[in-house]
């Protein structure tokens, strides 16, 4: 069975090198600060005992208040995996960093995110609307966008 | 009894027309071109209907069988459905050029068959130049095709133009040097004598020509595994994706007049053309042809289609040197070994042919892969 | 002096007989090689999670039928695993066994369409996809005694299965499994060591391990690269873990390899289907589950090994009758990645034959 690892063990692990990135843990998984996301990612995906080389799915929750990314990384050698995730704050020009340098199959889900809910991704090569044709205006899965 | 029968021998039997005809050439000429007019667009039917049955009992389902008892009115069907359909002209394309590539891609293929013989002597124009007058005038249609590609203002219909051009053009060769073994072995190039000179079928004294003109012809008629032309999975029905109706009937026709052409070629230079007992000469003809028709539809339905660069590899590297060797070994035979029996020929040719062609299949790699972009 | 010599763009698509569904593929062209490309989706995109978000529970069964319709059954079992992972409810034993029989039987089917369509691109005209399909009409007519539908079955429900199959259904069943193997071997005569196929599909189309592992490729396309990761092995859902079957892998990651993962793993589900026939219960087939189903709030991810790659649901509760995020982890899209990175170099007759053997269904990429 595919372990999951808890989220307070890692956090744990993780303090004394990133102190202040991870801003909550629990069983299912850590919370972090959305700037050191891709050094963490770039962290754990090399470091011996996590090896999360696999980057199971990026998606995104609105939550009104906050949008909530949520990674599942995998580590195919260890058969172990990990929730990661991280928020961004208001409704307007909202930013995070991309996983695409680390992890290449975030390419198109996160193009999916920024099409349909209106997070941009910064260092993504190629951030262009993926399902909806030029000129739609809105992100249909926001809450507030009604079909 | 001689295995070759040198021209001279025969020439008292045979002028260019037959003198007993009343009213002579003009009569010869008109009979002839109807019967075929006839011959061609009726075979072309039952070969569109045998092809579409056996494909599907091939394919594990019935063919067409509801136009007719076994679907035998299906090219009626076919010829009166292209008949009434709207003809588009794409916008942009070169009406003229568009409009002629038809007619010229059409008019050699029924050319081809002024020189077959249907009977012994029965055959619009018994040219003593038989054979180079039917590779000559069957480039033609290549023409045709690439006007079509050029006037349809199509980018598909371009590759595909192109990509023909380039098969025909290198298949040639090959398909020229299997005739030259069989030229050499029956002394002439006309096709009537060498029927005649067939006391034993020269597939069984040329079978590495045999298989090169086969392969050869497939691929000149683009045919599976040749049919990269009209890839449907890949172009979208290449140089006739912009023509419909009687056009398109045209290149239809083309496709199964070439086809009918190329059978009645084999079954002339290599199964004995209309020799056989028992049956007139004619019906015999009419069965090589569906016999050898028969197996270049097989291979349709069995065997996946290669690649452009697949396509011309297997011509220059792998058809052209066995085709210059086949070239080689036969006059070899017929300089030293003129009175032989036949049956060690057959024997050591089918040997021959065996070892060059697994030799040439080892050393031989089909296309180049993949380019550094 | 250099040839003056102009790239051009072709479109290969959206309407076209070979781009499995409606996808275009826009290839930059110098000659016959292609030098780049970029693949444009999104035409058919329905909406499919923001649907999800307006119907009860039960009511997004039929929605998930339309991702892959190709391998509904599949898409229907990620998605009841997944609510039943966020409510906590339980699955009685003969639903078990019904959910592998039927997920497997389509794995199967997805397959034999997956390489038909393969060898359709080939140019092997129809041939070896008619005798695929005529083995897939015998599944079809499995699944509609089970569920009284060929394509989109609307079969699994939260808690089980919808209804339990007719008594005919086992012995058909036993039956498809007793011939099936034969007709793969027939197969395998014919496409195996076929010249031409090999010559096309062999070196063709190279995804490198790592690339695969690194841009989140699953199932064959990622198993053909020598990456030995199945999720039935190494995270087990339903009862996987009782049965004893192999887990195909390529070595170099060409079309190749593939089309042999795929007939390979055919063979894998027969295995696991005569062993599930043997260990078959009787019994409910569904657990007692309320009509409107209300999950405590959470979020919970589910995933299977859909024939076509890691299919999962991600859902997120908040005690309503509706999910308040259902995000669908859909194999074909993320396995799309790195098309560019496999055909730039070939020729379109490979961009077409290395596009369909990766497998993508586009109800699923553009959902």
């Amino acid at each position: 069975m595919t372990q999951t690892l808890s989220g307070k063990d890692i956090a744990a692990k993780l303090e004394t090198q990133f102190p202040g990135s991870i801003l909550e843990s629990s069983e299912a998984g850590i919370l972090v600060n959305s700037q050191t996301l891709v050094k963490l990612a770039a962290y754990l995906k090399t470091a011996s005992g996590f090896e999360l080389d696999y980057l199971n799915y990026v998606t995104a929750v609105d939550y009104y208040d906050y949008f909530e990314l949520v990674y599942l990384f995998t580590s195919l050698k260890h058969n172990h995996s990990l929730v990661v995730k991280t928020r961004c704050y208001g409704r307007e020009n909202l930013t995070v960093p991309s996983l695409v340098s680390l992890y290449r199959g975030a390419d198109y889900q996160e193009r999916e995110i920024n099409d349909l809910l209106g997070i941009k991704f910064e260092g993504h090569p190629n951030l262009r609307p993926i399902f909806l044709w030029e000129g739609f205006e809105g992100h249909p899965l926001r809450k507030d966008f009604l079909a | 009894m001689t295995l070759l029968n040198p021209v001279f021998q025969l020439e008292s039997s045979w002028k260019a027309l037959p003198p007993d005809w009343p009213g002579g050439f003009f009569w010869h000429w008109l009979v002839f071109t109807v019967i075929i007019l006839a011959f061609v667009l009726s075979v072309v039917m039952a070969f569109i209907w045998l092809e579409r049955r056996g494909l599907g009992r091939i394919q594990a389902r019935l063919g067409p069988n509801r136009v007719g008892p076994f679907g035998l009115l299906q090219p009626v069907a076919d010829a009166v459905k292209v008949l009434l359909k709207e003809d588009i002209v794409p916008f942009d394309a070169d009406k003229i050029v568009h409009w002629l590539a038809p007619v010229v891609a059409f008019t050699p293929v029924m050319m081809m068959f002024a020189v077959i013989p249907f009977q012994n002597g029965a055959l619009l124009a018994d040219l003593n130049i038989g054979i180079l007058y039917f590779v000559a005038i069957s480039s033609i249609s290549t023409v045709g095709i690439f006007m079509a590609g050029w006037g349809s203002s199509n980018k598909y219909s371009l590759l595909s133009a192109m990509r023909d051009v380039a098969s025909v053009v290198s298949y040639e060769i090959p398909v020229v040097l299997a005739t030259a073994g069989v030229v050499l072995l029956a002394g002439s190039l006309s096709l009537n004598q060498i029927v005649l000179a067939q006391n034993i079928p020269f597939i069984l004294l040329q079978p590495l020509g045999f298989l090169l003109f086969f392969i050869g012809a497939c691929a000149e008629i683009n045919r599976a595994p040749f049919d990269l032309l009209e890839a449907d999975s890949e172009l979208t029905a290449g140089f006739h994706t912009e023509y419909s109706g009687m056009k398109f009937a045209l290149f239809y026709l083309v496709e199964y007049a070439e086809a009918l052409a190329v059978s009645a070629i084999i079954a002339t230079l290599f199964l004995g053309g209309w020799r056989g007992p028992f049956l007139p000469p004619w019906l015999w003809f009419l069965i090589k042809i569906f016999a050898v028709f028969f197996v270049i539809f097989w291979i349709r339905g069995t065997v996946p289609r290669v690649r452009i660069d697949q396509l011309m590899a297997l011509a220059w590297k792998f058809l052209l040197p066995l085709a210059l060797l086949n070239l080689l070994i036969t006059a070899i035979e017929v300089l030293i070994w003129p009175g032989t029996l036949p049956w060690l020929l057959i024997f050591v040719n089918i040997a021959i042919m065996i070892v060059l062609v697994l030799l040439w299949s080892r050393f031989f790699k089909l296309g180049w892969g993949k380019v550094e972009v | 002096m250099t040839l003056k010599t102009e790239p051009f763009v072709l479109n290969i698509g959206p309407a076209h007989p070979s781009t499995h569904g409606v996808c275009r593929l826009k290839a930059r062209l110098d000659g016959e090689v292609i030098t780049d490309l970029e693949c444009v989706f999104g035409y058919l995109h329905r909406g499919i999670e923001k649907l999800a978000e307006e119907r009860t529970y039960t009511g997004i069964i039929p929605l998930t039928d339309r991702l892959d319709y190709l391998a509904a059954m599949s898409n229907n079992l990620a998605y009841c695993l997944s609510v039943e992972k966020l409510a906590g409810i339980t699955v009685p034993e003969r639903a078990h066994y019904l959910r592998v029989i039927m997920a497997e039987l389509q794995r199967i089917a997805s397959h034999l369409i997956a390489v038909g369509a393969f060898l359709n691109d080939c140019g092997a005209f129809m041939t070896p996809i008619l005798y695929m399909l005529r083995e897939r009409e015998k599944i079809l007519d499995l699944f509609e005694m089970a569920s009284g539908q060929r394509l989109t079955y609307n079969y699994m429900r939260i808690g089980g299965v919808s209804q339990d199959v007719p008594e005919e259904f086992l012995p058909a069943l036993t039956k498809f499994v007793d011939e099936m193997p034969a007709h793969i071997d027939e197969y395998d005569r014919l496409l195996a060591e076929n010249e031409i196929l090999l010559a096309r599909a062999k070196g063709v189309g190279i995804l490198p391990a790592e690339l695969a592992v690194n841009i989140s490729a699953g199932g064959p396309v990622l198993r053909a690269s020598g990456v030995r990761w199945d999720i039935r092995k190494a995270d087990p859902y339903t009862i996987y873990d009782r049965f004893q079957f192999d887990i195909p892998t390529g070595t170099v990651g060409d079309c190749y390899d593939r089309y042999r993962v795929r007939v390979l793993e055919m063979r894998q589900s027969i295995r696991i289907l005569k062993q599930a026939l043997e260990q078959i219960p009787a019994g409910p087939s569904r657990s007692a589950v309320p009509q409107l189903v209300r999950p405590p709030a959470g979020e919970a991810y589910a995933r299977i090994e859909a024939p076509k790659g890691e299919l999962g649901f991600y859902l997120v509760s908040d005690t309503s009758i509706a999910p308040y995020r259902c995000h669908i982890r859909a194999p074909s899209l993320i396995n799309l990645t790195a098309l560019r990175d496999m055909i730039v170099g070939w020729k379109i007759a490979d961009a077409i034959i290395i596009f369909g053997s990766i497998d993508i269904c586009m109800g699923e990429v553009d959902r």
